[in-house]
């Protein structure tokens, strides 16, 4: 048990001593070298990398360097990534090779590993994180501490404000204030609805029961999204204390953390966060010595996208399958055990302290008329620079994908962009220029989602990818109610057929009649947006589905059924090279002959493309 | 307190009706019938079929009117073009994975998706697809799961779960996938179930049966080397017309006696009368416990899902059962054993088949304490929808059949034994008998209203010879755990307990005519049939079954007084501890 | 077979027996041995009052929770959005190919599993697969076939 005072103490020692971490100018000879323990960079070994440098600096007898594991910095496609403050040096791909060379020319000569450094899209030699343009355009709230402290220490979470925001709501701030807080903030749910969250909280408090509960929502199943995931993994208590916050606004004693079990360091991490907070009596009986008890349990999920419905999730909660439940009644109401619950997803409680201690004018002057704020996405897909990225509210895809993403690799032009997973609806190169926002999305067929963003190139064939949607949905249907158990595999059954060559034009039609039925006569949110995916590649790309169905064609080789790669004879100068490459023999000619590809032999694969130096190969 | 009345519009008609009532009660009110599949009034009202949408004006989407309650002010509209099409498309999913057999069905002409198609004119399945494939479940003496045929409407398992509060059969995978199993898919026969068959009277299709038995009775009765004696059970005569269109509860016992007869059997009996045995051989029982403290609270053992319940689930309580056998098993041993001396009928050749209410009887009839010297009491059970089917098949047209009575000389019934067919009732003869029996006298005192109605425990206490009983009886196996809960607590202090698996007891059991969800939501069936069954026992003369003349010359002649050595060889039982789950890794 | 006993009688110690525990149960049961016996299931559904039935439900419901043990080497693909958009179909086409078997199934000597899994969370690393559980980024045919060679020789 720490007492208020304690606390403040920590927070201004603390505060100085990690100056150096926010402050290029920090006036210290101390040096820390934080390493990226998002998942992504953990996979490629930047535990080791960790484990090196600390080995170094003992064996040199360094003792002016501390080495610190942080959340992801975003930029996962360079992982894993290497940061070195106060000078903000940054490296980029590192190996467990590359430490000692960095310690002798960075940290003992004052040098810079220059082929260590990240080169941006143009070119341009980058040696600090703000320098590079992936960081340019984005503002961090959500992720403000993420790369920045030790997830695993609560003195680090204290010094950047942490837990402040607890206090002054429960020192200086009724219930309702805080409510009118977050309502005057236009902050709304990250979670893809864009409920008010303020609003929610209000209906919550409003509902009649002794018994009450918060949730947070972290079951990302978006499949190609990890924001909550990043923010769990590198600032765990943001969510304690916002849930603690909200604990107090509704009056609920007890919160949950759902989270998904393959998340397994996200897990440890908050567990970790939930002891020590614990310690510091700032989760349990009367926090912060006032009337006020709180205490959060951590629940896993084992794998079904359907429980990120808050109704499944809360059956799933209560230790049973993840069906949701008919709505209304919605869980402000009836949720966790018929008791009046709130639910918000992580993104969303990542902001809430923030909210309080700069208030609601601030935040509500971010973004657009609409929508507060900031959004986090996981950008992926065919861009350059994959990874974890915070904008405000309004700006726009194109921003994104080629100011913050780089652009497409290898040349392509950009042909869609999916938002929303599975939920969501793909964006046109047309709308690149949409700004991003609730409403926007929506009016063009797509939805906020919980922050996935994947980028196509004009490799990818939509129908395909509509198909991949909705082999997903299917996998993924609870199987509860008809619309989405049956109608969800017929939709999948017309768009293999349509994939396989063996469609008819009228299928189109059939897709259309079963979208539309699903959407409106589905159990829940997730059933009702299911179809979403087909509903907007027919939207945009209606001419490459009758493409697939009437002439059986797929312009792209991901339909293998129907591809048909051919060898354009004027282009072809007899090299050889896709004869070569190509793994079954498929290519006929010998010397300076035009090749030919055999159809019969021919398997699709793509090797010769990609082989030909003259571009002479097509599909 | 008064609820508060809400008013709405459904269909351009204004209504009110109280706060709480769901949409499609409200409908219902205004002369609506909306259509329906997974609900199931009070037991399955989960909304997941999605044949009950409507909309409501001014709400984004549609509501799921068999859960979703009235506002002030709503409008409904329950067929418009946006409903009636999504309700075609999810019918037409629905049908798309059926097994569209329907000829081949036993539930053709009572299937609630059958009269969906029809009413909805579905004449070609307009999204095909691949369909679910299941093996079908056979093995069990009881029941047949046929899950190609299932519409995943989860009735079956809301009756097994939270009704019953066994849970045999779940959902089980996801998705499209997703099914109603038993743990590791494996046969009914090696669970939990308890054969109560509640399950069938939920299922809206085939996908849930009987395990039919009636051609083996053909086979018999054509024989003509075989003597075939039938035996119906109280409770079957109450039900049995519904299946020929008449009023639900009608009592039909001469129609279906002269029935039976035109089917050839050799004899018809009526297992009333058996119901008098055992309520002489459990009074005694009873009695002798009662005086020496022993063993109490006594529990009844006519039930044989019940027996099957205890069994795996409170073996340590089985001493608390009577030893009695059910009535139509104990009849069975008499019709082996008296009868055939009697008539000089070689046993062997006698071939006894039980009409019963129930399926759990099938499964009971091959229990192997069930024979007497290497004969089984009871060769053949068969439900009443069978036998109405037997009816069917020998082109007899029920509703115009003349009366008969039963055959002598062990056709002769007490009203005691007639209201074995219902929940208080086996406790209510019981006690009858049990009075008579403490006091010495013959009192007049004979209807124990305590013990009857459609309350799932009804418990009193009732004074005989100056000393009172604490008895209770309870319905449904969610109520028999309470009662076993109480009494393993030791916050019980019951002297005569009685079980009945079925909720309503017999006159609900799992052979019983299946009525649709319709059905069961606008008409009290349990009351109708029960009301029926009481007011057969209210005609009769003889209402004590140890006044039964039938009995007396029995005992006199034979068994010599309850309890006898002959008595217990034939009449009584014992039971054994049972595995919940007995499953192959 | 004393050592499962004891494991399943410890876990009863650790939770109390209310059935929302059911969950975290079987993640720590899948946890120990890979995967959730039938003995285990008995043992919860006792200890919960949760009919075998349902916790069979539950377990085929959540695609973490499998009933088969796992081969030695268990090899999951990523088919989450980030990864499929970057060809890990090819991956997992490759895979099942030389294994012979399909995603959720173990070779007949026991070694080799495969699973397509949503998202490892690594899409910076697209296509990526793991090996019991230890990730390999930006994976190609090639790269798999290396991967595979070398497990098979083991």
């Amino acid at each position: 048990m720490k007492s208020l005072k304690e606390i403040h103490k920590i927070r201004e020692e603390k505060r100085k001593e990690l100056d150096l971490r926010v402050n290029t100018k920090a006036d210290t000879r101390e040096k820390h070298i934080l390493v990226c323990h998002g998942t992504g960079c953990t996979s490629s070994k930047s535990p080791e990398i960790l484990r090196r440098f600390r080995e170094i600096l003992e064996e040199k007898g360094i003792d002016n360097v501390r080495v610190i594991q942080t959340g992801c910095f975003g930029l996962c496609a360079k992982g894993p990534i290497v940061i070195i403050r106060p000078e903000d040096t940054f490296y980029a791909m590192v190996t467990p090779e590359d430490c000692e060379e960095i310690i002798d020319t960075h940290i003992v000569k004052g040098g810079k590993v220059e082929r260590l450094l990240c080169r941006d899209i143009d070119g341009t030699m980058v040696d600090r994180l703000d320098d590079l343009n992936f960081y340019k355009k984005q503002k961090r709230i959500a992720l403000k501490n993420c790369g920045v402290i030790n997830p695993e220490n609560i003195d680090e979470y204290i010094a950047f404000d942490g837990y402040l925001a607890l206090e002054k709501v429960l020192s200086d701030m009724t219930p309702e204030e805080v409510i009118e807080t977050i309502k005057n903030s236009g902050l709304r749910g990250r979670g893809g609805a864009g409920f008010p969250t303020g609003k929610k909280w209000e209906l919550t408090r409003a509902s009649e029961g002794k018994q009450k509960y918060v949730v947070s929502n972290a079951d990302e199943g978006d499949p190609g999204a990890f924001m909550d995931r990043s923010i769990l993994e590198g600032d765990p208590h943001s969510v304690l204390e916002a849930m603690a916050i909200a604990a107090y606004a509704i009056g609920a004693d007890k919160g949950y953390i759902y989270v998904r079990a393959e998340y397994p360091i996200a897990v440890q991490r908050l567990q970790i966060a939930i002891d020590q907070a614990r310690d510091y009596g700032i989760l349990g009986k009367n926090i912060f010595g006032k009337n006020f008890n709180f205490d959060i349990e951590i629940r896993l999920g084992a794998g079904a996208f359907v429980c990120g419905e808050e109704t499944a999730l809360l059956e799933s909660i209560e230790g049973r399958r993840g069906q949701p439940r008919v709505k209304p009644p919605y869980p402000a109401v009836a949720g966790l055990w018929g008791k009046p619950t709130l639910i918000n997803n992580v993104e969303t409680y990542a902001n809430i302290a923030q909210i309080i201690l700069k208030g609601a004018d601030w935040y509500s002057s971010i973004g657009t008329a609409n929508s507060k704020g900031t959004k986090v996405f996981a950008l992926g897909g065919n861009v350059n620079n994959i990874g974890l990225v915070e904008v405000p509210m309004g700006t726009t895809l194109r921003e994104i994908v080629y100011d913050i993403g780089g652009g497409i690799p290898n040349g392509r032009d950009f042909k869609a962009a999916q938002t929303g997973g599975p939920s969501g609806g793909c964006i046109p190169k047309e709308h690149l220029d949409t700004p991003i926002d609730y409403e926007s999305l929506k009016a063009i067929g797509s939805m906020m989602g919980s922050g996935g963003l994947i980028v196509m190139d004009d490799t990818k064939c939509m129908v395909c990818l509509a198909k991949f949607y909705l082999e997903f949905t299917v996998s993924e249907s609870c199987g509860k109610c008809t619309p989405c158990r049956i109608g969800t595999k017929r939709m999948l059954e017309i768009l293999e057929r349509l994939c396989n060559g063996e469609g008819e034009e009228f299928d189109i039609y059939r897709l259309e009649k079963l979208a539309a039925n699903i959407q409106k006569a589905s159990l829940c949110g997730l059933g009702q947006s299911a179809p979403n995916p087909v509903v907007s590649t027919l939207k945009y790309f209606r001419e490459e589905f009758r493409q697939h169905a009437i002439q059986k064609e797929c312009k792209t080789l991901e339909c293998k059924a129907m591809a048909k790669i051919t060898i354009d004879q004027e282009k072809c100068k007899g090299c050889g090279l896709c004869q070569k490459h190509c793994p079954v023999n498929a290519i006929d000619g010998a010397g300076r002959d035009k090749r030919i590809i055999n159809q019969e032999k021919c398997i699709k694969c793509g090797t010769c493309i990609a082989s030909c130096p003259f571009h002479a190969i097509g599909n | 307190m008064e609820k508060k009345m809400i008013n709405l519009t459904i269909d351009n008609q204004k209504i009110k009706v109280p706060e709480g009532t769901t949409i499609l009660e409200a409908a219902k009110q205004a002369g609506i019938d909306i259509p329906t599949l997974c609900f199931l009034k009070e037991i399955n009202e989960v909304g997941d079929c999605r044949m009950c949408i409507v909309e409501v004006e001014g709400r984004r989407g549609f509501a799921t009117s068999c859960i979703q309650t009235v506002e002030e002010g709503m409008v409904v509209h329950t067929h418009t073009q946006n409903v009636l099409e999504a309700r075609h498309v999810i019918l037409d999913l629905i049908i798309s994975n059926h097994a569209k057999d329907c000829l081949t069905c036993t539930r053709s002409g009572n299937c609630e998706l059958q009269m969906l198609a029809t009413k909805f004119n579905v004449l070609s399945v307009e999204f095909p697809g691949e369909m679910t494939k299941h093996k079908v479940d056979d093995l069990s003496p009881s029941i047949v799961r046929d899950f190609n045929k299932c519409i995943l409407c989860r009735r079956c398992v809301a009756a097994c779960k939270n009704v019953q509060h066994i849970g045999a059969i779940d959902v089980i995978n996801r998705g499209f996938e997703s099914c109603i199993s038993t743990v590791g898919d494996c046969s009914l026969n090696n669970v939990n179930c308890t054969f109560c068959g509640q399950c069938i009277e939920a299922c809206p299709t085939g996908a849930l049966h009987e395990k039919e038995s009636i051609n083996d009775v053909w086979a018999k009765l054509k024989d003509p080397d075989t003597y075939v004696v039938v035996q119906t059970a109280p409770a079957v005569r109450v039900a049995l017309g519904e299946e020929f269109q008449m009023p639900i509860g009608t009592n039909v016992a001469g129609k279906m006696v002269t029935a039976l007869k035109r089917l050839g059997f050799d004899k018809v009996f009526d297992t009333n009368t058996g119901a008098d045995f055992t309520i002489m051989e459990e009074a005694n029982e009873f009695v002798k416990r009662f005086k020496k403290n022993d063993n109490l609270p006594m529990m009844t053992s006519c039930c044989p899902a019940w027996v099957k319940y205890i069994e795996s689930y409170e073996p340590d309580l089985l001493p608390h059962l009577s030893s009695c056998k059910s009535p139509h098993q104990m009849f069975g041993a008499l019709i082996k054993s008296y009868y055939a001396n009697k008539m000089g009928i070689n046993p062997e050749k006698i071939y006894t088949v039980s009409v019963m209410p129930c399926i759990a009887k099938k499964f009971e009839r091959q229990r192997p304490e069930m024979q007497n010297d290497g004969l089984w009491d009871v060769d053949n059970v068969i439900t009443t929808r069978e036998l109405s089917r037997m009816i069917k098949q020998a082109n007899i047209e029920f509703a115009k059949l003349e009366d008969s009575e039963f055959d002598a000389p062990m056709g002769e019934a007490t009203g005691a034994g007639a209201i074995f067919g219902t929940t208080g009732g086996v406790m209510e003869a019981a006690l009858r008998t049990a009075q008579d029996t403490l006091t010495g006298k013959s009192l007049d005192k004979i209807e124990f209203e305590q013990v009857r109605g459609g309350k799932g425990i009804k418990k009193a206490t009732i004074e005989i010879a100056g000393k009172p009983i604490k008895v209770v009886a309870a319905s449904g196996l969610s109520n028999a755990r309470k009662i076993l809960d109480e009494i393993k607590s030791g916050k019980a202090d019951y002297q005569f307990v009685e079980i009945m698996a079925c909720p309503g007891g017999c006159i609900m059991g799992g052979g019983q005519p299946i009525k649709s969800s319709k059905t069961r939501s606008e008409v009290d069936v349990r009351k109708l049939r029960a009301d029926s069954i009481y007011s057969i026992d209210e005609k009769s003369t003889i209402r004590k079954s140890h006044e039964n003349p039938v009995l007396k010359k029995i005992y006199e002649e034979y068994l010599e007084e309850p309890g006898s050595y002959r008595a217990e060889k034939l009449l009584h039982t014992n039971y054994r501890k049972r595995e919940k789950y007995h499953l192959e890794d | 077979m004393q050592e499962e006993d004891k494991f399943l009688k410890e876990l009863c110690d650790i939770y109390k027996p209310e059935k929302d525990n059911l969950i975290q149960m079987l993640n720590e049961v899948q946890e120990h041995y890979g995967y959730i016996p039938q003995e285990a299931q008995k043992v919860l559904s006792e200890f919960l009052s949760i009919p075998m039935a349902e916790i069979y439900g539950v377990v085929t419901f959540y695609s973490r929770f499998t009933l088969k043990p796992k081969g030695k080497y268990s090899i999951s693909v990523c088919l989450g959005t980030a990864c499929f958009v970057k060809g890990s179909q090819k991956i997992m086409d490759r895979l099942t190919e030389r294994l012979c078997i399909q995603p959720g199934e173990t070779t007949k000597d026991g070694k080799f599993s495969i699973d397509q899994t949503r998202c490892v969370g690594a899409c910076g690393l697209a296509p990526v697969f793991t090996v019991n559980g230890e990730v390999y980024g930006k994976a190609t045919v090639k790269k798999l076939d290396e991967v595979l060679d070398k497990l098979m020789k083991e």
